[in-house]
Parts: C-alpha cells; structure tokens; sequence
C-alpha cells in the first residue's frame, strides 16, 4: 500500500497494532479427550459422557484425530510441527467447566511459527505471521435466561476441540484483520480441518487491538475483544475500539490492558466485569496425560495427503488459466467456488470464458436469491453446456444471457431452451446480407452520411441490423459483412 | 468347619475350587464378622452385604475355570468408584454419590469372580497417615500394645480401614491405594502386606484421584502370595488411563518361593539416620541377616537424594490434588451447600462444608505452591528433584536387584498423637515417599514385632515392573516358606 492506514485523532494520526486469536473448532470424529459425539445442536446435554462431566476418577485419553487436524492445519499455516509438545491444566472455576481446569496446551504447543499470505482488495498481499497453533478443550455454556434465578448448564460442547491459532501482532488495518479471519477459515475449510462456520461458533476470534503513534513507537497497551463471530463485525469491533482507545489517551487517560465484549447491535466493545482479582490460572502439566509426541512417519503421512491449498490454488488459477487477481481470489477463496469453477472446465473448456461466467452471471444470480454455490440452481455440468454453446457460435454473449436467464427459471437445459424459444444465433451470412441490404436501403441518408466520414454511425447500422434479425444475428459476422457492404 | 475368616486369599480359593464350602459360606462369614467388629473398628463405611451374598449366589453356580479370585470375599477402600455402591473418598462432598461406573481395577476383581464385601473407610481423599481425617470417624487397629487397655492405636493411612480390617479379618484381602507409602505403612502398622506396583501397573481410571502422577492402586493382604495373586488379577494395560503401561501382566504367583540365591540386595545408608528407633534399625538388620541366610548377596548404596524426598512430595502432591479436587464444586454431584447467594457464594459454602481440614490444608498448599511467582520456585524445582530421585534408584539398580529398608520411622502410634503438628505426620511417609516419587514397585512385609508388642515392617523396592523380585525377595522375609 503507498499511503500507510491510519486514524486521525484530534492531535494527529494514529496507527493500530492487531493480532488474532482464532478458537476454530477440530472436525472430527469426537472430543478431544473422550469419546462423545461433538456434532453442533443437540439437545442440552446428550453428548457428554463422566470424562465429559468430569465425575470422580474421570480420565482423559487423547483422540488421534484432533492430533491429525492440528498437524494437517499446522501444515496449511506453513508452520513449524513440534513432535513433542504437552498438555497443561488451566486453572479455574466456572460452573460451564467441570474439571475446575480446562485442558490446554501453554509453553510447548503442538504447532509452532508459520506464515499465512493474506490478499487484500487493491490487489496487493502482505504475509502475517502466525505465533502457534495449541489443542484445547472447549467448555460448557451457561444459559442466563431459561429461569428466573436458576442458571442452566448445557455440556455439550465440553471437551469438543478446539485449536487456537495465535497470529503475531502484524495487522494494521481493520481490512488486514478481516483478510486474514478469510484466509484462515478458506485454509482450515480447505483442510478439512474444520468447518469454519462463524454463526454456528465453530469459528470464532479474539482481537487484540492497541494503537500508538507511528510504527516507530513501542506497542501500545492492548485491549482483548472476545469472541467475535464474523468478518464484519471483526474489522466493526477493530474500528471502533481503535477510536475509543485514541481518545481515552488524547484526553490524557491511559489504556488498561482488560477485555472486552463487543455489542454487534449497537457497534461498540464494552469492558466485561471487572475482575479486581486477576486470574492466576496456575497452569502446570496434566498428570493424567503423557507428554504427546509425534512419529516422524505419520507426521510426512499427513503432510503427503494434504489437498491443494488457497494461495497455490489462486496461483495455479492465475499462472495455468491466465485469471485475473480478482477472479483468481473469488474462485480460490472458498473450497466450493473452486470445485465447482473446475468442474465446470472440466479440464477442456475456455478458462477465461467460464471464469467469467462463474464469477459474473452465476455468482450475481446466487448474491441476489441468497443461494449457495452447493446447491446452485444451475449446477457445473449445465453450466458448461451454455458455454460450449457460446463457445461454437450457436450463442452470443446476449443471448447466452438469455438463456442463462430461462435455464434459472425453467431449470431446463441450454440446448432445450435454445430450440424451444428459437433463440440460435443466425450465422447464415445469406440471412444476414439480406438484413444488412434492408437496412441499408431504409436508411440512405445515414448511408450517405457514413460514407461522407461520419465513422460513428457504424453502431447505429449494427443495431438496425441486430432489431431487425431479433437479437439473433452473430455480431462478429455482422460487423464483417457491413463493413464489406458500407466499403 | 474352620473358622473361614482366618483363611489366606490363596487357601481360600483353593477351598472355593474343591467345593469345601461356597462362596455364600465365607461370604457370609465375613459378612458376620463385620457385624461384630466393625462398629469398634470403623474398618467399613459402607457394608455392601445384600449384594456381596447375591453375587456369591451367583458364584456359586458357575465354574471357577479361569477365575483366580472366584467365589472370594474382598473389601474395597472406598477411592474406587464401584457401580450402584456408594463412594465417598471419605469425604462428605461425596457423601451421596453413587457411580454409575466401575473403576478398571475393581471390574479386573469381578472379572476374576470377587465378591464385594463393601467400602472401607481411609482418610479423606487419601490424605493422611493415620486415617484420622476420614468424614466417617477414625479407623482404630484391632491391635493393642502391651499394656494397652483398649483400642486406641492408628491403623496407619490413608488406606486404614484396609489394614485394620484385612487385621481384624473382616475381609480375605482388600484393595488400597498408595500415593505416597498409603498401601505400606498402614499395611506396616497393621502387621499385613501391601504392594504399591510400578506407576502404571494398575489403571487408576474410575480412582477417585488425589495425586495423579503417583496414585496407584494395589493389593493388601495377608500372605506375600496373596498379594502375588491378587496383584495378577487387578494389574493390566488399560487404554482409559493414558498413564497405564502397555506391559503383560506376569505370573506373579510363579515368583513367590523362588529363589533369592545370588540376588543383589541394596542397603541405602541414608535410610539410617542418625535418630533412627534403634528396634526398627534391629528390625532392618534381622531382615538383612535373613536375605543373607537365604544366599542373597547384601550391597551397600546410597540413594543421595533420599533426603528432599519428603519436602518435594509434599509440594508434588497437593500440586496436583488441588487441581484435581477441583471438580468437586457442587455443581453436578455431590453435595452443595446453596445458601441462595453468588456461584462463588455457592463454592466457597460448598467447598468449605464438605472439604475436612486436612483436605483444605493440602488444597492450600496446592494452589500456592502452583501460583504465579512461586511455581518455578516449588513445583518446578519439586519435578527437578524428583527426576534425580528417579535417576538415584535407576544408578542403584544397576548394581541391586532389589533394595530393603524400613516401611515406617515407628510402630502404630496412638489415636491423638502427631496430630497438633502436621509436620510430624508427614514425617510417618519419610521412607515410602522416594519410591512413589521414582515410580519403582514397593511392598512392605510384616518383620517383627516392637518391644511393645506391636507390628513393624520391611519395606522391599524393585526395579520398574519387577514386582516379580520383589515379591521373590518379600516371601524370604516373610519367613512363612
């Protein structure tokens, strides 16, 4: 970027210092440490087991497919895989967490340092720094509101999975932020490692945000906003608590480090209940748990099996199919968008022609009806077989349109709409010397006029033409034989 | 018919196998026997009899094939969560709680066909040393010194209602569970065995935990063959306990009698300390003159650490107790005292009623040694220590093939003392912590009686999963073969 992001405050501008904590829960088979189910909407408390509700001589036994989903995540975040690595208690009590400890992983996590290219809308890309991926247990929910002055516990969600992907404090702006909740949500999607949806909570982010005066200056004090669940509300939050924590110091007030919660209503972060006694989690290394360590082999297994990743998939689509950065972004950002612009190819048709019509016609139409690419109306094979329509001339661009437009309604075939409705393109350049002499002859005074050097009215012919051929007529093949016939 | 309560576990079984008498006979024997002196002994907190004789019912009418405990009244300490039986840890926090699961070692001991006679009291959560602290009153040995007048000795803890009860034979043997000498100076006190096993020998998952890193369950009974016999029916690997070890359980029986010809016994100087009761040093060198007579070859070593052992399990300990004791807050089990107030309200009312004092003393020192500021200096420095315990044993077993020392500083003290000063009772584990801490099979094996007529024992220490050894090396002492 050539001018620096920054914000003005009433004694200059400022610049904010973010980093990312992302919770994204593990798609697998079951709990971190137990064998329940860890499916999303279940009714309140059918998934736990007595290690789940941590009943008297509960034990936790780690499950190797959690294992297996940090290391593949680990090898999306292009980072270093630690073959040893520990689980440690954090320490403290809430009703939502049985065991009075919430099993996590503190000094020695099981993915350390890597790096995620984020792209951001003016085409450039900058890379982000990613501190550590660890393995967590999530904790119950409390319900507040189901009882007057009884709170309800559901432990569902109880030992379920989690990863915590720490970025390093490298972003910026609220748009780098946001780039980077995508990008890591299209790697763990395109992993498998999970299913990155925000609404549902399986993906969910704390933001750190502190400000200072230039890049020059010492990181400000930070603020934590917990648990924001979209993108947008992400770079909201960054906004607003950035232009908060200006003007507390502008007013000569200081930043204290706390956290907060943000208000998706009303746009604002709040402080949460201020807590005189900080927590002092007392972590130490789970006794019930052996130190994990990895086996080199299984480790190379995994990281042979890992499917085509975002950035290689957008340079793939740029350098092999000539894509632009926008298109390339569009179709590479979200696994489905890919499967489905490739099949649409299906290794044969026109990279950009599609491209185009994925990313223009197809998307628009999905935007508009708030469908999805998975149960598009128009699937991948249909799709392809408007474009090869257009691509052996029986279809020009507009009428391939039009047909779009039927195909959506109808839910018919291109090649059926187009025999049914007449709507083949006319390249019979007999049928159309015959339009292009009728219209000429209608018109001698803009023939006149033409020829006397009055280039312009060329598009004015090409448009009697097309009227008078109902849209059917092959534009290219009309521009040729007018030009013949005008000379 | 003999009097069936004074049957070893091994004559017993042997009787149950040829038909002598049935399982509902010595059930209900025993089942008599706790009627009639349970209530001076405290042995027993629940009394599971309904059950015990519908299972010998049951025993009684299948085959014994396979079976090595078939048929035979046991006593469970009440740690092990045993299914639609009570379990309390000897807390009131769990006073109501009945599992609706069944802890890998006590399923084991049905597996073989034991009969469950009930849970046997100890102190709360296993802390202690006397089983004083227990919620449901104070165990008292069935043992008197000279010149006692009644019952009034400790039966040693925390796994006192076990000796006490095995001692009164109240049961053929009982299950204990030793964190740090909780098996061995109970079974020392009450003139009994008690094996600790290798860590990982025994699943502890459905073991109400106290110290995860060091709980293990074991057998206390009254012959070294029994103990042999039953440790081979409660060991195993269990994939529910991520710290149990993938080792094939041994015929532990086979090792009891053989040999000690050749074996290399290790004596550590630092287990005789300067003030040491000269009747227990007496006791150690009788011991030692009997290995000798057996053709065991007597090595001096020293174990050089031995000496931060105590202070460094009693930092490890309540480390983890405080942690794992932290489920007990009212909210999904147990007891809760709700006095309508915050859910802080509601633990601290909770925790502060149901919790006896030893058990928040322990907490306490947990949650301080564990903070912000003091953990590298005690609990770090506590793991570092006990590494170089671990390597002392690991240097001392490559010149031994097994180690004897004392289980206890002293006979069964009386009810009411070294209770002013915590200190002083945890002086009582001094020579049963290192072992725990290094992970290494111990087992105390009654030597001798003290001049005031009351029990003492041996304690011997093996290599990681040589229990055989030390079982080899326990029936020499024994003295019974």
């Amino acid at each position: 970027m050539t001018t620096p992001y920054t914000i003005q405050g009433k004694t200059g501008t400022w610049e904010i210092v973010l980093g990312l904590e992302i919770h994204a829960q593990v798609t697998s088979n079951a709990k971190l440490f137990s064998g329940s189910d860890a499916t999303f909407g279940a009714d309140p408390n059918t998934q736990v087991s007595f290690v789940d509700a941590a009943f008297p001589g509960m034990l936790p036994v780690i499950n190797e497919k959690c294992i297996e989903q940090a290391v593949r995540t680990g090898f999306g975040l292009n980072a270093e895989i630690n073959h040893f690595s520990i689980f440690d208690r954090k320490n403290y009590f809430y009703a939502d967490l049985p065991q009075g400890y919430q099993i996590s992983q503190y000094k020695q996590p099981i993915v350390g340092e890597g790096a995620v290219t984020i792209d951001l809308s003016d085409g450039t890309t900058r890379t982000i720094g990613i501190e550590r991926l660890h393995l967590e247990q999530d904790a119950g929910k409390s319900l507040h509101d189901q009882h007057p002055t009884k709170s309800f516990v559901d432990l569902n969600r109880s030992g379920v999975a989690l990863m915590e992907i720490v970025s390093k404090p490298d972003m910026r702006t609220p748009e780098e932020a946001g780039a980077y909740v995508k990008k890591i949500r299209a790697i763990v999607r395109t992993l498998g490692t999970c299913d990155g949806n925000m609404e549902e909570g399986s993906l969910r982010c704390d933001v750190n945000v502190s400000v200072r005066r230039t890049s020059n200056d010492p990181f400000g004090t930070r603020c934590e906003i917990k648990n924001v669940n979209s993108v947008r509300f992400v770079m909201q939050a960054i906004e607003y608590e950035a232009r908060r924590q200006i003007e507390v110091i502008e007013e000569g007030g200081v930043i204290r480090q706390e956290t907060r919660l943000f208000d998706s209503a009303k746009g604002v972060t709040r402080s949460m209940r201020d807590k005189e006694d900080a927590h002092d989690y007392r972590y130490f290394p789970d006794p019930d748990l052996l130190p994990l360590v990895l086996d080199t082999a299984w480790v190379e297994n995994i990281k042979a099996s890992l499917p085509e990743l975002p950035d290689a998939k957008k340079n793939r689509f740029k350098n092999d199919y000539g894509l632009n950065e926008f298109e390339a972004n569009l179709l590479s950002e979200e696994k489905e968008n890919a499967t489905f612009y490739e099949a649409v190819l299906n290794g044969k048709r026109n990279p950009k022609l599609v491209a185009s019509w994925v990313v223009g016609e197809l998307f628009a139409s999905l935007n508009k009806n708030g469908q999805s690419i998975e149960n598009s109306p128009i699937g991948a094979d249909a799709l392809g077989e408007l474009i090869d329509l257009i691509e052996d001339n029986t279809l020009s661009g507009r009428l391939a349109k039009e047909v779009f437009a039927a195909m959506l309604e109808t839910g018919k075939a291109a090649a059926v709409i187009v025999d049914e409705q007449g709507l083949r393109q006319v390249t019979d350049t007999g049928a159309i010397e015959t339009a292009i002499a009728q219209v000429l002859e209608e018109n001698p005074d803009k023939v006149a006029e033409y020829r006397s050097g009055k280039d312009k009215l060329f598009g004015f012919f090409v448009g009697q033409v097309m009227k008078l051929t109902g849209g059917k007529a092959n534009p290219a093949l009309v521009n040729e034989v007018l030009k013949n016939k005008l000379g | 018919m003999t009097n069936l309560t004074t049957l070893t576990l091994t004559e017993a079984a042997a009787g149950i196998a040829t038909k002598k008498f049935s399982s509902v006979e010595i059930t209900q024997a025993h089942l008599d026997a706790i009627e009639q002196h349970n209530p001076a002994l405290n042995a027993y907190i629940t009394v599971a009899a309904e059950q015990a004789l519908s299972a010998a019912a049951e025993a009684d009418k299948t085959s014994s094939e396979g079976r090595l405990l078939h048929g035979l009244p046991l006593g469970i300490k009440d740690l092990f969560c045993t299914k639609d039986i009570r379990t309390t840890a000897a807390s009131k926090i769990l006073e109501n709680y009945v599992p609706q699961y069944e802890s890998t070692v006590t399923q084991n001991l049905l597996n073989h066909g034991a009969i469950f006679l009930g849970k046997l009291n100890l102190d709360e959560f296993a802390m202690g040393s006397a089983n004083i602290t227990s919620a449901y009153g104070v165990v008292k040995s069935p043992l008197k010194a000279t010149g006692d007048t009644e019952l009034c000795r400790v039966p040693g803890g925390s796994s006192g209602g076990s000796a006490a009860a095995l001692a009164a034979n109240l049961c053929l043997a009982a299950t204990g569970t030793d964190t740090g000498g909780s098996i061995r100076q109970p079974a020392a006190f009450c003139g009994i065995v008690g094996i600790k096993p290798t860590y990982g020998r025994c699943s502890r998952w459905g073991i109400v935990a106290f110290a995860s890193s060091l709980d293990q369950a074991g057998p206390m009974t009254k012959t070294v063959a029994d103990a042999a016999l039953m440790l081979e029916a409660m060991a195993g690997f269990d994939a529910k306990d991520s710290t149990s070890a993938r080792h094939a359980v041994p015929n532990f029986r086979a090792a009891v009698g053989q040999s000690v010809k050749g074996l290399k016994i290790g004596i550590p100087k630092e287990y005789r300390p300067d003030g040491l009761s000269p009747e227990i040093a007496a006791t150690w060198d009788k011991g030692i003159q009997q290995l000798k007579d057996a053709g065991a070859e007597i090595v001096n070593i020293s174990l050089p650490h031995t000496q931060y052992a105590l202070a460094c399990y009693y930092i490890i300990a309540p480390a983890e107790a405080s942690s794992n004791l932290a489920r007990y807050d009212g909210v999904r089990y147990g007891v809760r005292v709700d006095n309508g107030g915050t859910l802080d309200d509601m633990y601290c009312a909770t925790r502060a009623q149901g919790f006896g004092a030893e058990v928040q003393r322990r907490i306490l020192i947990g949650t301080y040694v564990l903070s912000a500021g003091y953990y590298d200096a005690y609990y770090l420095r506590a793991q570092k220590v006990r590494a170089l315990i671990a390597r002392d044993f690991a240097e001392a077993f490559q010149k031994v093939d097994a180690i004897l020392t004392p289980t206890a500083p002293s006979d069964a003290f009386k009810l009411g003392e070294k209770q002013d000063d915590p200190i002083t009772m945890y002086l009582n584990d001094v020579f049963t912590v290192p072992a725990s801490l290094a992970g290494v099979p111990a087992m105390s094996v009654p030597a001798g009686l003290s001049a005031q007529g009351l029990p003492l024992g041996l304690q011997v220490i093996g290599r990681m999963f040589d229990e055989e050894t030390v079982l080899k090396v326990g029936a020499v002492l024994e003295g019974k073969i």
